[in-house]
């Protein structure tokens, strides 16, 4: 039975819940809901909440740990010998539940009765599967057949204990709920209690979200130690993944990577941090309200532009430009329009709103007397802000260029589109670099499969790029929180 | 009492704050060497009137000045004066106590230099240790100057910042209710202080409180929303003012 | 206390006589002023070199080359048997049209009396779109009686044609280009006098699929567009739930507790986590572990309401923040319940403000690419509308910025001019999606 029916009659059943809860307090209290402890809707809803709350929560539950328990039931089957030279056992199971998928889909189609497919010769199934527009890649081996019937018969029992659970406990959470209805029972403390949960449990997304990005870095980036040394990841100077995915020879020296990360960067924040500190000063200060209110906005209108846009803007309007200014015709430092200096100009572009509106904030929450003190001796304005308003406001700026750091460091599409695709230790800004960012994209994109160390690479590239930027927003949201409440 | 050469002459000044008439045709004279005080319930204007003696109010967008105001001769509103200069003649001292997030030495020591009072570190020393002495702060604070100068208590900090306001050798103090954030101990330590900053300046100081203008002044300006109502001798217009609503204002009928 | 005395007095100065000393300062300070206004002003000036670049270059995409060339529909190629039957005619595939479409080209340059050395069939290949011929095979599978004919159609230009015509392709290009000559566009040249090939406006650039490398004439954004689509549906209908139910937690319930200090760290943190890094989680949790389908709009949508919820819930906070205090306790007065006192008062009282910052999140999410990239849907070509409901959010598709990537890699220059022409789609529905926010808080905002 597909899950999308099950919804349906666990909401139904809820449903159903709803009025019979109403209807059993308002009886008991002969129809007068003055009686009632609480509103008649009350103890419907608390019979819906506890219909849905456990009948879904078991389903999603099942759902997550069905394929788990399945797959590590079919693989403990699966023969070494099974596994071919090279393969890993990863991949049997990937060709088991597609041919196992493709089986439910002949079925589904009318191309094949249940019993065909379970009868189906190990040689037929790749052509009969094709007929269905499923395609294997390779013939399909007797253990492999073998392993997708007992995943599909696994699948359909668990299918059929999970629909049967899943209602039987809404109809036993239906049953307590009206049971419990009676013009005594607190219904709406129950229910708000019931909502609380749900308040909490929403709120406990965001750590869960953490976690589950912890766990993906740490298992994986694990798994890509164990394959590659942890040494030669951290200080060799060379990155040349070979592109087999199958040979050792792959050199995945991180540094590198960083080097063009931080080099990008810093070209970006020598463009972002002084035009967005003046700009800042320049409308928190002396601007007038009316250039204010049509500079800031415009300003931030740069904020709201996607960042593939300043990524095609960079690879073909930047580069361009600077290719014909210190390209070979003139000074030839610059060889193709991708570089360091093409990347960083359009991130430190995208970076100027960030920068002027955190810095224009700060700057704002200087308190009126620090400047009154410093006018009153006879200070210039510029001098207030040179010597009194940026020293005070410092910590908060400083907070705010390490936010842009972090987002300079964790940009991915401007260097994937500007920056270039060799990894190089060189001074030189107007050559092309490759960064920690454009490097996941391109191990994680490419045809190379997720077990080989030239994929999984990318994940504790991630990793690292994970801890540098949590370090810094940690380190930069912490000044900043300490100045807000200097000033509060 | 000795009659001083007048050093601050205001006729006929109106203040405007957007639609709002502020100050409504105001003469005062200011004489050297004295303490005149500005008193009036909240709102009259004479916090505001204060500010345009050193034009603090040309950092507010919408607030307009009419008039003329001129100290020692020179009108302050003429358009070839530059108004740091002028602040740096004329001093000011605020309401609210607001040193620098600085040390207690850069708070004292930035008025001199950015208008390059000292040629040298020692002099500048020298200033600094003057302007805390007439502060009357000098000796709590000498061990520290190091410290930033938030780190005062609320009267020290107020002192502070008048010793501040003197080392930049100002000729008028103008000061905005200096012991409204104070306790009476402090207090005290700042009137002591005005009395003696009398003999080298003029004091201009706005007050809330009566006990404080007829301690510490010898001229008194009473405001009544944005009329300059009385002004003259502070005993007299404490014992027998000519208009009736100061009396009512003295007596605590209006305010 | 010290002697007063000692005070040596400057000397007076006159107010009116500016010195030197202040000179220098004024000096400073205008230069000073000078810095600002410069830093504001190169601010603006990129973002008008941004939007101009962005417009100069894709406005292009919208107008295409077309070719009206007259075909006749020969019933000797395309329907041997001669009896009419549909699937009998299926067999004939496009390589069967095309000699008769070339043809067709050929017969009106010559009726046209034009002047060239291109006198083959078969050089006629370089000036028509590889699509052209399935244009007619659909043409005539649908209408059968129209077999004998000829038939004037309308036919997409090849992509160097359209870009003679856009000044793209200049004629010292053409020499090394094997797909076309400079015989090709004299012949273009006389066309567009004779009226034959003329630019029109592109509405399949806006409402059509993608198309293969070699085929950029054809490439619309229109299958994206709902790949986005169906993504936004599903961040809307699981971030705004979540994070207005997380926000009022947080804002109402929450004790100060190690716990919601923790949130409070994650929440702010997850904000300013890269974009990249969800998409890492998305491939690790959502595809390797729970074998969630690639390139799926539900896998794309799940990704970006992770990386929506932090922004939703944040400006969530600061709305319900909004709400004073006496609110709530009017309700608590009259014995409402805490939770009736949230839900029947502050919440509706915070919805403009939520509403507007659910927008600006959405917005936020339509632009994002890099968690796609990871997901798979990049390199996936777009070219089928999902068919239903359940297939737009299961069938692999790919996402308006995504399909912008895309085309930004694609050798052939002439997708440049597509990936500019996305953006500008793109940039439209942010923009949209913007002025509604902005409206919306005008319109409710209330200061209290």
């Amino acid at each position: 039975m597909p899950v999308l029916w099950l919804v349906l009659i666990v909401l139904a059943i809820a449903a159903v819940g709803f009025v019979l809860g109403r209807g059993r307090a308002l009886k008991s209290a002969d129809g007068d809901s003055r009686h009632l402890h609480s509103l008649p809707s009350y103890y419907g809803s608390n019979a819906a909440m506890k219909v849905l709350v456990p009948a879904l929560g078991l389903l999603v539950l099942w759902l997550l740990a069905q394929p788990l328990y399945i797959d590590n039931r079919v693989s403990a089957t699966i023969p070494e010998s099974a596994i071919a030279e090279g393969s890993t056992i990863g991949l049997v199971m990937a060709d088991v539940r597609r041919v196992a998928e493709g089986l439910d889909t002949a079925v589904a189609e009318g191309a094949m009765t249940m019993a065909e497919t379970v009868a189906i010769d190990f040689t037929a199934v790749r052509d009969q599967l094709a007929e269905v527009g499923v395609a294997l890649g390779a013939n399909v081996s007797a253990e492999t057949l073998a392993a997708a019937q007992d995943y599909r018969s696994y699948t359909s029992t668990g299918g059929l204990l999970m629909t049967i659970a899943v209602l039987l406990v809404a109809l036993v959470g239906c049953g307590w709920a009206v049971r419990e209805s009676n013009k005594e029972f607190r219904a709406r403390n129950v229910v708000e209690r019931g909502v609380l949960v749900l308040l909490i449990a929403a709120a406990s997304i965001a750590i869960l979200t953490t976690v589950g990005i912890v766990l993906s870095l740490v298992f994986q980036t694990y798994e890509f130690f164990t394959l590659y040394s942890a040494l030669d990841f951290f200080t060799l100077l060379e990155w040349a993944p070979s592109f087999s995915g199958r040979g050792g020879a792959s050199s995945l020296g991180l540094l590198p990577l960083l080097w063009g990360t931080l080099y990008i960067s810093v070209v970006a924040l020598l463009v972002a941090v002084p035009i967005g500190l003046f700009a800042a000063i320049y409308l928190s200060e002396y601007a007038s309200p009316a250039v204010r209110s049509f500079a800031k906005p415009m300003l931030e209108v740069l904020a709201g532009i996607p960042t593939i846009v300043y990524g095609l803007f960079a690879l073909l309007t930047i580069g361009p430009i600077l290719l014909n200014v210190f390209g070979d015709d003139t000074v030839g430092w610059m060889q193709g329009q991708r570089a360091v200096m093409t990347a960083g100009i359009a991130m430190g572009i995208m970076l100027i709103p960030f920068v002027s509106s955190l810095s224009d904030d700060i700057i704002n929450a200087v308190p009126q007397a620090m400047r009154d003190g410093s006018y009153g001796l006879g200070a210039t304005k510029s001098e207030t802000i040179k010597q009194v308003v940026l020293p005070a406001a410092l910590p908060g700026i400083v907070g705010a260029i390490l936010l842009a750091t972090s987002r300079a460091i964790g940009e991915t599409m401007i260097v994937v589109l500007g920056a270039g695709a060799a990894a190089r230790l060189s001074l030189n800004p107007f050559e092309a670099m490759t960064t920690v960012t454009a490097k996941i994209v391109s191990q994680l994109t490419g045809d190379s499969d997720f077990a080989s160390p030239e994929a999984l690479v990318a994940f504790a590239l991630g990793m690292t790029l994970f801890i540098m930027t949590l370090g810094l927003n940690v380190f930069a949201l912490y000044i900043v929180r300490k100045y807000r409440e200097q000033y509060e | 009492m000795t009659q001083n050469e007048t050093k601050i002459s205001a006729n006929g000044v109106q203040v405007f704050y957007g639609d709002t008439h502020a100050i409504k045709d105001v003469d005062v004279q200011i004489e050297d060497k004295t303490v005149t005080a500005f008193i009036g319930p909240s709102g009259c204007g004479k916090s505001t009137f204060l500010r345009c003696l050193n034009r603090m109010n040309d950092t507010i967008d919408i607030c307009r000045v009419e008039g003329k105001i001129t100290i020692d001769g020179d009108d302050i509103y003429d358009k070839r004066v530059d108004p740091v200069q002028l602040r740096a003649k004329v001093g000011m001292v605020f309401q609210k106590p607001n040193p620098f997030p600085k040390s207690i030495y850069d708070n004292i020591a930035y008025g001199p230099r950015i208008h390059g009072l000292a040629k040298n570190k020692a002099e500048l020393d020298e200033i600094v240790e003057k302007s805390l002495r007439r502060g009357a702060i000098w000796d709590e604070v000498k061990d520290r100057l190091d410290a930033p100068g938030t780190g005062l208590s609320g009267g020290q900090q107020q002192r502070l910042c008048i010793a501040r306001a003197v080392a930049t050798e100002p000729e008028v103090l103008l000061m905005d209710e200096p012991c409204s954030a104070l306790d009476p101990i402090a207090t005290a330590q700042v009137e002591e202080l005005i009395d003696e900053l009398r003999s080298n300046y003029s004091v201009v100081i706005v007050t809330h409180s009566m006990q404080q203008a007829a301690r510490v002044s010898q001229k008194t300006a009473f405001f009544h929303l944005g009329n300059l109502v009385e002004f003259g001798e502070t005993g007299k217009i404490f014992t027998n003012p000519e208009d009736p609503r100061t009396e009512s204002y003295i007596t605590g009928r209006i305010g | 206390m010290t002697d007063a005395t000692a005070n040596t007095p400057r000397p007076k100065t006159s107010l009116i006589e500016v010195d030197a000393r202040t000179k220098r300062r004024n000096a400073a300070e205008a230069r000073f002023k000078a810095y600002g206004i410069t830093a504001i002003a190169i601010g603006l000036l990129f973002l008008v070199v941004l939007l101009g670049s962005i417009i100069a270059n894709g406005v292009g995409a919208f107008q295409q080359t077309f070719v009206n060339v007259p075909v006749y529909l020969d019933p000797a190629k395309l329907d041997k048997k001669g009896n009419r039957n549909i699937e009998e005619m299926k067999k004939v595939s496009t390589f069967g049209y095309n000699p008769l479409i070339q043809q067709g080209l050929l017969d009106k340059v010559t009726e046209l009396g034009i002047e060239t050395p291109l006198q083959k069939r078969k050089e006629m290949k370089a000036m028509l779109s590889a699509s052209a011929a399935a244009q007619v095979r659909d043409f005539v599978l649908a209408n059968p009686d129209k077999l004998g004919e000829t038939v004037e159609f309308k036919l997409l230009a090849a992509s160097r044609v359209d870009g003679y015509l856009k000044d793209r392709v200049q004629r010292e290009d053409v020499a090394r280009d094997k797909n076309i000559d400079a015989e090709h566009l004299d012949l273009t040249d006389e066309l567009v006098k004779a009226g034959v090939v003329a630019k029109t406006f592109n509405i399949s650039f806006i409402t059509g699929a993608d198309a293969s490398e070699s085929r950029a004439e054809q490439a619309g954004i229109g299958v994206a567009m709902l790949g986005s689509f169906f993504m936004m549906i599903v961040v809307l209908v699981l971030s705004l739930p979540i994070g207005v139910a997380a926000s009022i937690y947080l804002e109402e319930f929450a004790p100060k507790n190690r716990w919601t200090d923790l949130i409070e760290v994650n929440i702010s943190n997850l904000a300013a986590v890269p974009s990249i890094v969800f998409g890492i989680l998305g491939l690790a949790v959502f595809i390797q572990f729970m074998h969630l389908p690639q390139s799926a709009p539900i896998v794309g949508g799940l990704v970006l309401t992770l990386m929506t919820l932090p922004t939703i819930i944040i400006s969530t906070r600061a709305s319900l923040k909004s709400v004073p205090p006496s609110i709530r306790d009017a309700a608590l007065g009259v014995g409402a319940s805490k939770m009736q006192s949230v839900f029947h008062h502050v919440l509706p009282l915070a919805m403009p403000g939520i509403l507007t910052g659910t927008i600006i999140g959405l917005a936020q999410a339509l632009g994002e690419t890099a968690p796609l990239l990871l997901i798979g849907m990049v390199g996936y070509i777009a070219t089928n509308v999902p068919d239903g409901i359940a297939a737009g959010f299961l069938d692999p598709n790919s996402a308006m910025p995504a399909q912008i990537y895309e085309w930004a890699k694609r050798a052939d220059p002439a997708y440049y001019e597509r990936a500019w022409g996305g953006i500008i789609i793109l940039l439209v529905f942010l923009l949209t999606m913007n002025i509604i926010a902005i409206i919306l808080r005008r319109r409710f905002e209330r200061r209290w």
